[in-house]
């Protein structure tokens, strides 16, 4: 008989053992289900993976913007997750950073100086994240309205006004694509450093993680968000406004998702489509759940995630795969992961069936 | 002129992948788990029935030996494991391990749309078609026989008998899960589970029992979901991400429905309507518009969630201790 | 006691809580048929833990239970049903939207159809039998709390339960409902049933049971027929050694005696409408100890959230007198204030809840952080400043002897006693004006509570108006200097605690009489 029983706490170190060692299974797993699903030897698609993450300079600058894309988006989230809000909105509030940032671009970057166009970029898109963070979480606070759903449904909302934009700017009418945003001027994107184009975006988001983590443990505003996560009668208690609290770390959630999108935008992709963020909204969610919510473990999270996204980007053209390979493994390495915690905050007494006999 | 008897039918062919989805994860949620993971269940339904139908039909030398019975039961059958599976994993690691359920839902739902996308590409790489589907059409045709003279009896019959076999299934199965609900004593029980679990547990009902049979047969529900929208829906043509964001319409809907899944009939079909509806609304010379009327089932579900939150009666209320998990010795 | 037959036998149970004190270290216990048991014991010692066990809730880590002289392994509530065995729990085991009936039947399948009509006439016949009063069609959340236990022990006779187990269940009783349970005890006992009451009440011990068992820190301390023993000895054997409560009363005299916060016509609703006070009127003064005393739920929490600003009353006023010369007095409104407000106004008030770990403190949180639960705002700058709090945390673990691995600890690792140094040492560490406890020493042990009683004592000493909540008579009528006596909201009178006794209070916490101090 299997007794269960909760755990004081697991060393960290230990801790990192049984997450490793649940990966390294589940990499198993993959590599059987790869086996049996193509007829590949799990061994060559694995080369491949890595081939696509670390084959050339180019392929590994790539991999670094995704990490910071992601990694950004998954710090964004993190406030909102510490105080228990489930932030499931990510990829609207990335998109709606993203339209505002190639508004400007387009529509701007002929009538105001490309500094100050930047502000503009600056300040508006991460407004506009902010904003479709905060209606959310004003119902949220007033009515206590479920937030995981109506996060989830601004994203629908957001794709849609990106894509009555699209047609709006379109290139060349029915294409609906907007095609490379002032392609021969170059207005509005973000500078290369060198002739690297994504090392700024990677120095960016390396300030916003030490930025995250200074303001989650070092300030007041980030001890308010424990407390109200933690436990929100002791916020009352202490008389901490909760709704505020709520409002205002949303707004902080939103304001770094449309940073993201400025990013994507501006430093990244110089266009605009419907499926910009790629899903980061919700690997976001993921990102900070696996890392605890710590901002620096975040990195090796984001990075694991992204790893397997070009992995299997690489596979599915070394192979004739398809994308969806690459979700499957990223799905059972999840998998894997989620229930490792298990071990960590519980303990299995394995005892006989009968208590042995008294004298 | 708008034309109702056009709209109808198009908006129940909507609904009923919702409804599915909606009583699914009404059951589910009736266990006390919260499974974001029913978009990926549903891919992975709709995938299986595919499969199942696809290596069917082509083993056949000749098309004429299609057996209409085996070309119906082989896809829903494969889809009911598949959606199994799904709720097994699911339950494996929010029951038995106790692991978050939000982002284990959405880990499932990575999965599944990923197995989806996956085999669906690899059946279109099988087909070696130029086009990025798979077209079962004799399989479809067996899912989309109607009821010989019903369905021939003007509006009437193109209101109401116009559906396939598996649309009846959908209504039959909300009000078969309302009336177990309600009463009987599997529904008695798995209602104590989901409004207080110590409390069932103290009773001696197994927890964990009807938290797994609750979430896996709502899975199930849910993936017939995605085999009546390819099979019947889209005349069975699989392409990949077509089924696009339902199941989370399927989640909202559960809110709308207030866990009634009587109630999720009526919704299901309003919001298979609302879906469609951008498509009957004039657009004048601007055709851009349509995206932004695209977002009516989005913002009324907004609508629906505000309003429900602030009426937040004592009635409505969703089962007490969803989302959490349950374990005894917890003090 | 010889013609009884044994019905539970529990052989060397022993239970440990991960890392945490042995809840139950080698405890023998018999029950006989037909007899009412009392299971006595302080909080904390170990009763619940071992009834638990006997109900399935816990497995014990090792020890053997006999039911009618047959081993059993109890590793379920459904085992200890199929052995005869239910236990009514403090907190309620019921379904809230379910209606009185749904509750009862729930968990029973006999295989035979489900015909709720059917199960309502089989619930009327024992409610005939054993004189209890339930509408089965009334919704749970619209009971009162002496309803939902009726439910409760109903839904154990309906399962033909013989051994059932009442986990303190007057604490949240008055005393006229308390008198109709010991009335359906003693059917119940004729019945030939065998009930076990917990309870640390030693009155009740002596009035109900035919037998007591005592438990001391998880250990079995000896059992004794009620009918030859005192509650002398049964104390003794309770608490180890002799003690009288013997708390301190230090006679304080303010040099400057006057009023420290009067609350006028105060009346309080809860968000459903429900009247919680009712035009309560009452000061309190600089240097004393006020007692509230009450059957549980009869407005304190109202009364002190409302002080100290965390509800919001439906009318009246509460005012913090600031000082006075002579006929002037300069006064601060705290209705309508929350306590940022009224840190501002440069008031130190304080208060202990009931709720420790869900309010007082963060569970999840190491000591230092705590500490700074209080103090983080101080200060303009928009970190927060981690080294003062450390050091109250250093102070507060040396001087209140806290037992902890180190400050960095979380809280909620602890032991209760440990958790109410943290809180109390946190709250006096401001040298606050006004100190608010609620039920400051449940489930402390009595050095522990001794320790809290000379920190209280220490505050009135230093000039501080202390109101102090509590549910043992005896504590209040020892420490407190006056007790404010409230029975469903309003206030029955207030006493002289050096002159009122037990049998007056007890009186005044149900009926609208007594005196005035």
């Amino acid at each position: 008989m299997v007794h269960i029983s909760k755990r004081l706490r697991m060393p960290v170190a230990q801790a990192m053992a049984v997450r490793l060692g649940a990966i390294a299974l589940a990499l198993l797993v993959c590599g059987i289900i790869t086996t049996l699903t193509t007829g590949l030897n799990p061994l060559d698609v694995y080369a491949s993976m890595f081939d696509g993450a670390f084959g050339t300079e180019r392929k590994f600058w790539v991999m670094l913007k995704e990490v910071a894309v992601l990694l950004c988006v998954s710090l964004a989230l993190t406030p909102a997750f510490r105080m228990r809000f489930w932030n499931l909105g990510g990829e609207g509030q990335v998109l709606m950073g993203a339209l505002v940032t190639a508004a400007c671009m387009i529509n701007l970057a002929d009538l105001v100086p490309e500094g100050l166009l930047f502000v503009l970029m600056l300040v508006l898109a991460p407004v506009a994240g902010a904003l479709w963070a905060a209606i959310p979480a004003l119902f949220k606070a007033r009515w206590n309205t479920n937030e995981t759903l109506f996060t989830l449904m601004m994203n629908y909302v957001a794709t849609q006004l990106v894509a009555y934009s699209i047609i709006k700017w379109e290139s060349s009418k029915g294409s609906g694509k907007v095609g490379v945003i002032n392609q021969s001027s170059n207005v509005g994107w973000l500078p290369a450093i060198g002739d690297n184009k994504y090392l700024l975006i990677v120095l960016l988001v390396a300030l916003v993680c030490v930025a995250m983590y200074v303001y989650l443990a070092h300030s007041k505003h980030g001890f308010e968000i424990a407390v109200v996560g933690e436990s929100v009668d002791t916020a009352r208690y202490l008389g901490i406004k909760v709704n505020r609290v709520i409002v205002r770390t949303l707004l902080l959630s939103g304001a770094v998702c449309g940073f993201t999108g400025f990013l994507l935008v501006s430093g990244a992709d110089h266009t605009i489509t419907t499926t910009l963020a790629g899903g980061a909204g919700f690997t976001g969610v993921m990102v900070a759940w696996l890392a605890k919510f710590n901002p620096f473990a975040m990195i090796g999270s984001s990075f694991l995630l992204v790893f397997m996204e070009m992995g299997a980007d690489e596979i599915s053209t070394a192979f004739g795969l398809n994308h969806g390979f690459g979700d499957i493994l990223t799905g059972v390495i999840l998998f894997f992961i989620i229930g490792s915690e298990f071990f960590i905050n519980y303990k299995l007494n394995f005892q006989a069936k009968e208590v042995e006999a008294h004298v | 002129m708008f034309d109702l008897v056009g709209f109808i039918p198009r908006a129940v062919a909507q609904g009923i992948p919702l409804l599915f989805g909606c009583t699914g994860e009404i059951i589910t949620e009736k266990s006390g788990n919260l499974n974001l993971g029913i978009p990926g269940v549903m891919y992975v339904g709709a995938m299986s029935g595919v499969m199942g139908s696809f290596f069917y039909e082509s083993s056949l030398a000749d098309p004429a030996q299609f057996n209409a019975l085996l070309g119906f039961l082989i896809p829903v059958l494969c889809c009911l494991l598949g959606s199994l599976l799904m709720g097994l994993i699911y339950c494996f690691l929010t029951v038995t391990l106790r692991a978050n359920q939000n982002v284990t839902g959405l880990a499932l739902t990575t999965f599944g749309v990923g197995f989806g996308n996956f085999f669906g590409g690899s059946l279109i790489a099988l087909t070696g078609s130029d086009v990025p589907s798979i077209a079962l059409g004799t399989t479809s045709s067996v899912f989309r026989t109607t009821i010989p003279v019903l369905s021939g009896l003007g509006w009437f019959g193109e209101i109401f008998f116009s559906y396939g076999f598996l649309a009846y299934l959908a209504i039959a199965t909300a009000l078969v899960a309302s009336q177990v609900l309600l009463n009987t004593r599997v529904g008695l029980e798995l209602r104590a589970v989901g409004e207080s679990p110590a409390t069932a547990d103290a009773a001696g009902i197994d927890i964990t029992r009807y938290k797994y049979i609750a979430t896996c047969v709502g899975c199930m529900i849910a993936g017939l979901g995605g085999l009546y929208y390819v099979m019947d829906y889209a005349n069975g043509v699989w392409s990949n991400d077509a089924f696009g964001d339902r199941g989370w319409l399927a989640i909202a809907l559960v809110i709308f429905s207030v866990w009634r899944p009587t109630l999720a009939i009526p919704s299901s079909i309003l919001f298979g309507g609302l879906y469609i509806l951008y498509l009957y609304i004039p657009t004048g010379s601007d055709s851009a518009i349509r995206e932004i009327y695209k977002m009516l089932p989005y913002v009324v579900t907004i609508l629906v969630l505000v309003v429900s939150s602030m009426r937040n009666s004592r009635e409505n209320q969703p089962p007490e201790s969803l989302g959490l998990p349950y374990f005894r010795e917890d003090r | 006691m010889a013609e009884k037959q044994l019905a539970v036998r529990m052989r060397g149970i022993t239970k440990d809580f991960a890392g945490k004190v042995l809840a139950n270290d080698n405890v023998d216990l018999d029950v006989y048929h037909g007899e009412i048991l009392a299971l006595l014991g302080e909080n904390g010692s170990g009763k619940t833990t071992l009834m638990n066990s006997l109900a399935g809730i816990y497995f014990p880590d090792s020890g053997t239970i006999e039911i009618d002289g047959e081993k059993v392994s109890i590793a379920s509530p459904k085992d200890a049903f199929d052995h005869g065995i239910g236990m009514v729990h403090q907190h309620f085991k019921l379904v809230n939207v379910f209606t009185a009936l749904e509750n009862i039947v729930l968990g029973i399948n006999d295989g035979g159809k489900y015909d709720l009509s059917a199960a309502a006439e089989k619930v009327r016949q024992i409610c005939d039998t054993y004189g209890f009063d339930v509408n089965p069609k009334q919704k749970v959340c619209d009971m009162s709390v002496s309803q939902k236990q009726t439910v409760e022990i109903v839904k154990l006779l309906y399962r033909g339960v013989d051994t059932l187990i009442l986990d303190e269940p007057t604490a949240v009783l008055t005393p006229q409902e308390a008198d109709r349970l010991f009335d359906v005890m003693r059917n119940m006992r004729a019945e030939g049933k065998s009930v076990i009451i917990i309870t640390h009440k030693l009155n009740e011990v002596l009035s109900i049971s035919d037998r007591v068992a005592v438990l001391r820190k998880g250990t079995f301390a000896g059992e004794v027929l009620t009918a030859e023993t005192n509650a002398q000895e049964l104390t003794d054997m309770m608490v180890g050694h002799s003690v009288s409560l013997n708390i301190d009363r230090p006679e304080s005299r303010p040099r400057h005696r006057m009023e420290r916060i009067r609350v006028k016509n105060l009346t309080v609703r809860d968000h459903e409408g429900v009247t919680k006070l009712d035009d309560v009127s009452f000061s309190t003064y600089n240097g004393e100890i006020l007692g509230i005393a009450g059957i549980s739920g009869s407005g304190q929490k109202e009364l002190l959230e409302s002080i100290a600003g965390l509800q919001r009353p439906e009318s009246g006023s509460v005012e913090y007198v600031v000082n006075t010369v002579g006929e002037l007095e300069e006064v601060e409104q705290l209705v309508g204030m929350d306590p940022v407000k009224i840190a501002e106004l440069g008031i130190v008030l304080s208060f202990v809840p009931e709720d420790r770990l869900g309010m007082g403190l963060v569970g999840n949180m190491d000591l230092a952080d705590n500490m700074m639960l209080r103090s983080y705002r101080n200060g303009t700058s928009p970190f927060v400043d981690r080294k003062a709090p450390r050091q109250l945390a250093e102070r507060v673990v040396d001087e209140l002897a806290v037992k902890t691995p180190g400050i960095d600890t979380a809280v909620s690792s602890l032991s209760g006693g440990n958790v109410q140094k943290i809180l109390v040492g946190r709250e006096i560490a401001s040298a606050p004006t006004v100190l608010l406890c609620a039920y400051v020493v449940r489930g402390l042990d009595v050095g522990s509570s001794h320790l809290i009683y000379d920190l209280l004592n220490r505050q009135k000493g230093n000039g501080a108006s202390v109101v102090f909540v509590g549910e043992d008579l005896d504590v209040l009528l020892e420490l407190c200097d006056r007790i404010l006596v409230l029975c469903g909201g309003k206030v029955s009178g207030i006493v002289d605690a050096r002159t009122a006794t037990k049998a007056q209070l007890g009186l005044m916490m149900t009926k609208m009489e007594g005196g005035e101090a």
